[in-house]
């Protein structure tokens, strides 16, 4: 089933938490929304499962209008960060919950029920479970638990908000693989919200990143990753180093120095910021014609990569990334002053914002 | 061999077990099996009189039947209050909040004069009661009832809140995705969870009830076989000087309150296993 999202406004006392929000989920994908937290992304979750109240706009579920639906009539399955499984009740019970709530025309038989119960816990391979309480299981099992019980009620969409926000890093990778599995097998329209972009980019067909509100960019990973088409998602995926200098027709000046870029758009000596990938960086001697200078203050040479940090001259961190070939090629020391060149340069005029760098993702 | 040395991350159990065994000792249980030795004195025939007698009798009931209805009475409304007091916000709540505690407060004889005052045919409200639907609160059980529904108020709500403040709202937001109504949401998922919490509250408000005296005694009127307590009869026997006859009434009380706080903590500890809290 397919959902649009047409200008939602929501505030929050003197807080813009979604200001003119308009997407279109197409049917049967999986769509993550991604951004820091604060910049609205889990509001809109809870504004289209009918858990909060647009100020403005509307919810249209399968082309009706839903604005004005009730949660409970809404078809949603929501699963929660932090499961929100019913700790007095069994698996079993919390897994039928859905089922045994529904008006006594269209409950199933209690064997219906059974059955049903069952399938599903098969589906999320915990039927082995069905007797315990919640508080005997683990953070993954619970929130597979958890994705079984909105399951129970066939909802028309699924939505989940950082279902795997509280689950320690090994169990979260195994939890990403095994939600894009079952939603290979399910197609059912989902919308999951998380602040790692790592998870966005592995697990979603397509990724809205958001930040204070507004949606900065729609695509699918390999577009929103390879082509940002902001500062801020420039920024927000993956590590990146920044330059902020003046334009001029061949060059950007950085301070005294001077970076080639090959950007012809830019020449009328405009304030830019200018982004480079770690591995979009060449070290050089500290006596090359062009470049940024920069002093080695850590050289991390694990896997199969060796991650080179740099000091700037302005209290700047940079972070180039070397093949192994390339470090043998190259003797690198602590303390060692060199210069940066980037082999390609994003530019972005500077007078679009007052640019809110987030903090630099790992 | 180090093994059959005991090992404990908590030192001074010897020390604080002793302390508490001396301190309870002291302060509840030599009291209370004083006062079963003080009814040793009767021989059986004549306790079982003592304690027997039709008025001793009809106070039994009254005392352990309005005690009752009154706990449950604020089971039902402290539930309520409690609610409120945690889920909403309105101007003047934390005057309210402070409110539940006076009845906690308040010296029990002003509070059973007050009601007194007003319930009585000439007072404030009983003169709106009994003129317009013609029952009379003061004197009568229905006067014992409201004394004591006012003395245990706080017990409920005092036990029922925190409870209700940890309950996340995301489990009723859950419950309504998954297409339960209001009704639904808190009859499965709330009140299970609060349940031992009003059982809990409703033992206490329970036993203080049937202790109660100061508040109780100036609205009933004291009637024999009518609105006689079982605490005014132990001390109309004390006035009499007659010790050992109060004693006796006083052990059937122990006993009855001991039975029954014990029922309550079993069916507490059913319900908790069945909600899998215990397990």
């Amino acid at each position: 089933m397919s959902i649009n999202v047409k200008n939602i406004h929501k505030r929050f006392d003197e807080f813009t938490a979604l200001d003119d929000i308009s997407l279109d989920f197409p049917s049967g994908e999986l769509v993550a929304l991604l951004g820091p937290s604060g910049c609205g992304k889990t509001t809109l979750l809870r504004i289209i499962a009918g858990l909060e109240q647009a100020d403005l706009g509307d919810i249209i579920l399968d082309g009706e209008n839903a604005s004005n639906t009730h949660v409970r009539d809404r078809q949603v399955g929501f699963v929660f960060q932090h499961y929100a499984l019913f700790k007095h009740m069994t698996i079993f019970d919390n897994v039928a919950f859905g089922l045994r709530m529904k008006p006594k025309a269209q409950r199933p038989s209690e064997s219906k029920i059974r059955e049903k119960v069952f399938s599903l816990l098969q589906l999320v391979q915990l039927d082995w479970l069905a007797d315990r309480f919640p508080a005997q299981l683990s953070g993954g099992q619970r929130q597979r638990i958890a994705l079984a019980r909105a399951l129970a009620v066939e909802p028309r969409v699924l939505l989940l908000d950082e279902p795997f926000g509280a689950l320690d890093a090994k169990v979260r990778k195994e939890l990403r693989r095994w939600l894009r599995k079952l939603h290979d097998e399910l197609h059912i329209t989902s919308i999951f919200v998380t602040h790692d972009q790592e998870e966005a980019l592995e697990v979603a067909d397509r990724v809205v990143l958001m930040d204070h509100g507004k949606v900065e960019q729609v695509g699918t990973p390999e577009a929103v990753y390879n082509h940002p088409q902001t500062p801020f998602v420039y920024s927000f995926l993956g590590s990146v180093n920044v330059f902020h200098g003046r334009a001029e027709q061949e060059h950007l000046q950085v301070g005294n120095e001077q970076l080639r870029h090959h950007n012809d758009s830019y020449g009328h000596a405009q304030d830019v910021f200018a982004f480079a990938r770690p591995h979009e960086l060449k070290i050089v001697e500290n006596n090359h014609h062009e470049g940024v200078s920069a002093r080695i203050s850590r050289v991390l040479s694990f896997g199969i990569e060796t991650k080179v940090e740099l000091d700037g001259l302005n209290g700047t961190h940079y972070e180039v990334h070397l093949s192994q070939q390339q470090r043998q090629d190259q003797p690198l020391h602590i303390g060692q002053e060199v210069k940066l060149v980037p082999s390609a340069l994003a530019l972005f005029p500077k007078e679009i914002e007052t640019l809110r760098l987030s903090e630099q993702q790992g | 061999m180090n093994t059959l040395r005991q090992f404990s991350v908590l030192p001074g159990f010897g020390l604080s077990l002793g302390y508490t065994l001396v301190y309870l000792s002291l302060i509840v249980l030599v009291p209370i099996s004083a006062i079963f030795i003080f009814t040793c004195q009767l021989s059986l025939s004549e306790y079982w009189q003592v304690v027997t007698s039709p008025r001793v009798m009809a106070s039994y009931q009254l005392s352990f039947g309005t005690s009752f209805l009154a706990a449950a009475i604020n089971a039902v409304f402290g539930v309520l209050l409690a609610w409120c007091l945690v889920r909403y916000s309105f101007p003047g709540k934390r005057i309210v909040d402070a409110l539940i505690d006076l009845p906690f407060a308040l010296p029990t004889a002003v509070a059973g004069i007050a009601l007194t005052a007003l319930y009585a045919q000439n007072g404030w409200l009983g003169q709106i009661i009994e003129g317009y639907f013609g029952i009379k609160v003061a004197f009568t059980p229905i006067g014992i009832l409201i004394a004591l529904v006012f003395i245990g108020l706080p017990f409920v709500v005092r036990t029922v809140q925190p409870v209700l403040e940890e309950i996340d709202t995301e489990l009723e937001e859950a419950a309504s995705s998954l297409g339960a109504n209001r009704w639904q949401a808190c009859r499965y998922v709330v009140l299970p969870v609060l349940l031992p919490a009003i059982m809990t509250g409703f033992a206490l408000a329970f036993a203080r009830a049937v202790g109660e005296y100061g508040s109780v005694i100036f609205i009933a009127g004291n009637i024999p076989m009518v609105s006689e307590i079982t605490p005014l009869m132990i001390i109309s026997k004390l006035e009499q000087y007659d010790y050992t006859g109060a004693t006796a009434i006083a052990s059937v009380m122990l006993i009855v309150s001991f039975i029954l706080l014990l029922l309550i903590n079993l069916l507490q500890s059913w319900t908790a296993k069945q909600t899998g809290r215990s397990a």
